[in-house]
């Protein structure tokens, strides 16, 4: 371990650019071997995945929390653009780097890819295809973490998007109801489009951006300089809501959630893991990103609303959690409704929820990959997700049943595992913000919190502790290699329960300065 | 003095043409098939050639201007030439008769195309593009005894000659007024003008109307679909980029240069036909359920997207009067989403050929399972669908970007939104499809044989769709010299 450590640190302007590279690199790889051979293509995606994962817990291990800023930066010339600001003069650049924010993203990302390969093991059919756009879906998730700049952001947010419509429709399962029934290709579909849609106003958004700007450069950090004498607050105010809403379809934002929980009920396990774990992320991360470091009195004007919106979601999704007889679609509601959380914090615009919203948001990722895992191992056993059904699972199921009990206590934020650092912080910073609105808001948010437990405790006595009933007497317990990927996952929950000090110094220095740019900031 | 080498690669394109033709008649029958490897060695070494040769100057006293916009697309058609040439071999063989004048005519459309890139005044236009619409009319009725084929013959024909009669008649409105047919000449008459006539808007409108029916602009696209459905399936890709490219160039050069100085007059026509055509391409390809007519009403939308780019390429400031402030950045994505669109159209064709050419069937259900039966095809389709959807890493994905952010740059930030709302629907029948080829099976699982040959340009188009998309950077660097030679700025003195 030491001795990777030490070439690493021989690399570090280039360990983003691998990064990004190697699961592009495992794609292309696999397009090569042929479909026939199962053991190459499945050495060659943990190989991958695990090197990548190595590299993402490295850059936020070595990243400095007191010096803040962007670290790792390394800007690649890609495009000249001719235009009144000097033919030539100015590019399109590939502009890497990580702040505060990026990093536990980029570890929350890389924990996320090497548990979902190893959970993915027995995908049977086309397993090559599987991971080639497995592995190019996780390339885009990272290069939105890691770059500054406004062209290559949207266009690994949009590779990330590519995959899903095959992965789901592919891969995925239908779901029966009563009466009728949601059919992988419509929950792909469903997906797709929704967050294509999303796109389409930030597309509008960047263009807008790019020319009133009229530095002639997408880099983030260029226009950041000059957004307070280009940036007019009525073009903010306009435009600022294109960036939250078109984000906010991928945070699963109420009223334009419901693509989430049929997208992440349809989609094989490791990708409901990553989709809901990682990509919902993105989301948030946008805002924070490009909305909030761009239009900071944008922000301040609509975040009002945001917090509102984030209440919904958080008892909407509750709610609707608690009606579901689909294990998972229960997890695909409360991760609706604990992303009302992270888009809370957001709307603070204060220390504490901005940095609770982050933490929420690693937390939050870590938790439902269980949750998903979890479902996914017992779909696998019993071939039924039906909550009616499911009984008394953890006579022949105990290891699944307590890691299924760990990620719903952390979810319903029990103290000494993740989620309660981070909704904890959330709520503070909402009872600081907003006078009698904050109190109310951030009331309303601890009932989502009981309702959550009301969900999770029923949920856990109903399917995993009671009498087992006869049909599930011959179950099987998880394998070592379900065990080893979940066990990652419960480590981490509890690591940042217990000592989550070196998780919130890295995030704060990531939020302080996005912060001190806002001018009513609190 | 006339400098003929300017020609040279004209010359030689004839040359071909007449030499396939001659060695047709010498062959026995089963030696005829090489007339195709004939076709494509001697595209291929022309464009080597045309690389090389002298590309600055003019000729006839400035009726033909070459310069480097000439050279980009005579670059551009030859290399769509040979893709064709060689996309057409397997389908020639087995479905038409008469090889040697299919590819005969086809090198004298090219010819057509590359002279019409160079053309510099009206009537030499006209004469050009008349060239590429007669070797057309053959070409798509090819198949003489498919009633299809000669259905869209016929349509073809009527429509393309009503046109062409539209475009002489504003032709000549405008010489009575203007008194010249020459770009440059009738920049500086507009600017002496005290006021647009109503006879010239008469025959600019004309001449626009000319222009979209090659384009396929609405309203003038009713041709586009069935024509596409009834010729030989080369010849549709072939029609479908060769065509609309060579129709765009005359456009570029004919607005940069001869209607720029009065560029204000003529612009909202221009954003309305763009506007209508993409929003009509578009939504019409969703109930498609024939391949080759989703692929006619997908290039109609991506039509649209390039008027809109047309429309930018002389900005209206405030008081009325032009600017040339991003012309470049809008030409440059115009001619960068032409090239994008031209290789993933080919891209696509082809793979509806080889499946055509094995099972018979064109219709988008045909597609079922063919991940399975033909995974290269299969990938090459959708990655092709994916890039005119617009999607990253494709070369799809970068031209729209940077043409959509030029235009958008220009004022027209509305028509960019409704752009790209309509690459969102365009989504959806990109989607349908990649769903037929990975998701449904079909009854008929029996593996599909590819050519070698035939792999090889798959994998090659593949590769530029990916490179390309990655790596634009030298690609634009010709397009920006091409631009450089039609948007200048001692134009901007006339204003």
């Amino acid at each position: 371990m030491v001795g990777v450590l030490v070439v690493l640190e021989g690399m570090d302007s280039f360990v983003l650019l691998c990064l990004l590279g190697l699961p592009m690199l495992g794609a292309v790889i696999l397009l090569f071997v042929p479909a026939g051979a199962l053991k190459v293509v499945k050495v060659v995606a943990v190989t991958v995945s695990f090197v990548v994962a190595v590299l993402a817990i490295y850059i936020f291990v070595s990243f400095d929390e007191t010096a803040g800023a962007v670290q790792f930066q390394k800007i690649y010339r890609w495009l000249p653009l001719p235009g009144p600001w000097g033919a030539g003069d100015n590019a399109i650049t590939l502009s890497l780097g990580v702040d505060g924010v990026g990093a536990t993203m980029v570890l929350l990302t890389g924990i996320v890819m090497l548990t979902g390969t190893l959970i993915s093991w027995n995908v049977s059919e086309a397993t090559k295809d599987f991971f080639i756009l497995y592995f190019v879906l996780l390339a885009g998730v990272f290069g939105v973490f890691i770059t500054f700049d406004l062209f290559f952001f949207f266009l690994f947010y949009e590779l990330s998007v590519l995959p899903m419509y095959l992965l789901i429709g592919k891969w995925g399962s239908t779901s029966q109801f009563k009466g009728f029934a949601r059919t992988k290709e419509y929950s792909a579909m469903k997906l797709t489009l929704v967050l294509v849609a999303g796109s389409v106003l930030i597309w509008i958004a960047i263009i807008a951006i790019f020319f009133q700007a009229g530095i002639g450069t997408f880099s983030i950090l260029e226009i950041q300089e000059v957004s307070n004498s280009a940036f007019s607050p009525t073009f903010q105010n306009i435009f600022f809501p294109l960036l939250m809403v078109g984000f906010g379809i991928l945070a699963g934002l109420w009223p334009f959630h419901t693509w989430s929980p049929d997208g992440h009920v349809a989609a094989p396990t490791a990708v409901s893991m990553v989709h809901a774990g990682v990509l919902m992320k993105l989301g948030a991360f946008g805002i924070i990103r490009v909305g909030l470091v761009l239009m900071p009195i944008g922000a301040e004007t609509w975040m009002p609303l945001l917090i509102v919106l984030g209440a919904v979601n958080v008892i909407y999704g509750a709610v609707s959690a608690m009606g579901q007889t689909d294990l998972k679609y229960v997890i695909g509601y409360s991760s609706v409704s604990h992303m009302g959380y992270v888009l809370m914090g957001i709307a603070t615009l204060n220390v504490l929820g901005m940095s609770g919203a982050v933490l929420q948001m690693f937390s939050h990722g870590i938790m439902t990959a269980l949750f998903f895992a979890v479902a996914g191992m017992i779909y696998d056993r019993t071939h039924t997700r039906d909550t009616l059904v499911l009984e008394g699972m953890a006579k022949r199921m105990g290891v699944i049943s307590v890691l299924f009990t760990v990620a719903g206590l952390t979810s319903l934020g029990l103290p000494g595992m993740s989620g309660f650092v981070a909704e904890l912080l959330v709520f503070l910073g909402v009872f600081q913000s907003y006078g009698i609105l904050g109190t109310v808001l951030g009331s309303l948010a601890v009932v989502g919190a009981a309702l959550t437990a009301i969900y999770i405790l029923r949920l856990l006595s109903k399917v995993f502790f009671g009498p087992t009933p006869a049909m599930w007497e011959s179950q099987t317990d998880s394998g070592s290699r379900e065990l080893l990927a979940a066990g990652i996952l419960v480590a981490i929950i509890f690591s940042v329960g217990l000592w989550p000090f070196p998780y919130i110094e890295v995030i704060e220095s990531g939020v302080n300065p996005i912060l001190a740019m806002i001018p009513g900031a609190r | 003095m006339n400098d003929f080498a300017l020609l040279i690669p004209e010359f030689l394109v004839a040359g071909l043409a007449f030499f396939i033709l001659a060695l047709d008649l010498f062959l026995k029958e089963n030696w005829k098939q090489y007339l195709a490897w004939v076709g494509f060695v001697g595209v291929v070494a022309i464009l080597v050639i045309s690389l090389f040769v002298e590309s600055e100057g003019q000729l006839y006293d400035g009726l033909l201007e070459f310069d480097e916009f000439t050279k980009f697309f005579r670059i551009f058609f030859l290399v769509i030439a040979a893709v064709a040439v060689v996309i057409s071999r397997e389908y020639v063989e087995s479905k038409l008769k008469y090889p040697g004048e299919y590819y005969g005519i086809l090198l004298f459309t090219l010819l057509g195309a590359m002279l019409l890139a160079s053309s510099a005044e009206l009537l030499t236009a006209y004469i050009n593009l008349e060239l590429l619409s007669f070797g057309l009319y053959v070409l798509v009725g090819y198949e003489r005894y498919n009633a299809k084929s000669n259905e869209a013959a016929v349509k073809y024909i009527l429509l393309g000659a009503f046109s062409s009669a539209l475009i002489l008649f504003g032709i000549s409105q405008i010489y009575g007024i203007l008194g010249t047919t020459r770009f440059d000449e009738m920049s500086v008459a507009f600017s002496a003008l005290p006021s647009i006539y109503p006879g010239l808007a008469v025959g600019f409108v004309l001449i626009v109307s000319g222009l979209g029916f090659k384009l396929a602009a609405v309203p003038f696209h009713m041709w586009a679909p069935d024509v596409y459905e009834g010729a030989p399936l080369p010849i549709t890709a072939w029609l479908s980029v060769a065509s609309k490219a060579a129709a765009l160039a005359l456009a570029m050069r004919l607005f940069a240069e001869g209607f720029f100085t009065v560029f204000g007059e003529w612009q909202p026509i221009i954003i309305v036909i763009a506007a209508s055509t993409m929003v009509v391409g578009n939504l019409l390809a969703l109930v498609q359920k024939n391949m080759k007519r989703l692929l006619a009403y997908s290039s109609i939308g991506h039509m649209g997207y390039l008027l809109m780019g047309l429309a930018a390429l002389v900005p209206i400031v405030g008081d009325g009067t032009t600017t040339e402030k991003f012309s470049n950045l809008v030409s440059n994505g115009l001619l960068f989403h032409m090239v994008s669109y031209g290789f993933t159209s080919m891209a696509a064709f082809l793979c509806v050929i080889v499946v055509y050419n094995k099972t018979g069937r064109d219709d988008i259900s045909g597609l079922a399972g063919l991940s399975k039966r033909q995974p290269l095809v299969s990938l090459v389709l959708v990655s092709a669908l994916f890039s005119m959807a617009g999607l990253p890493v494709f070369v799809g994905f970068a031209s729209k970007f940077y043409l959509f952010n030029a235009v958008g740059g220009q004022g027209l930030l509305w028509l960019v939104g409704l752009a790209i709302v309509m690459s969102l629907i365009s989504l959806y029948y990109y989607l349908m499809v990649a769903r037929q080829l990975y998701i449904e099976s079909s009854e008929d699982g029996s593996p599909i044989s590819v050519s070698f040959p035939t792999k090889v340009v798959l994998g090659g188009l593949f590769g530029v769709m990916i490179v390309l998309g990655v790596y634009p950077a030298p690609l634009m660097a010709a397009i920006q010299r091409a631009t450089d030679a039609i948007v200048s700025g001692n134009l901007l003195s006339l204003v």
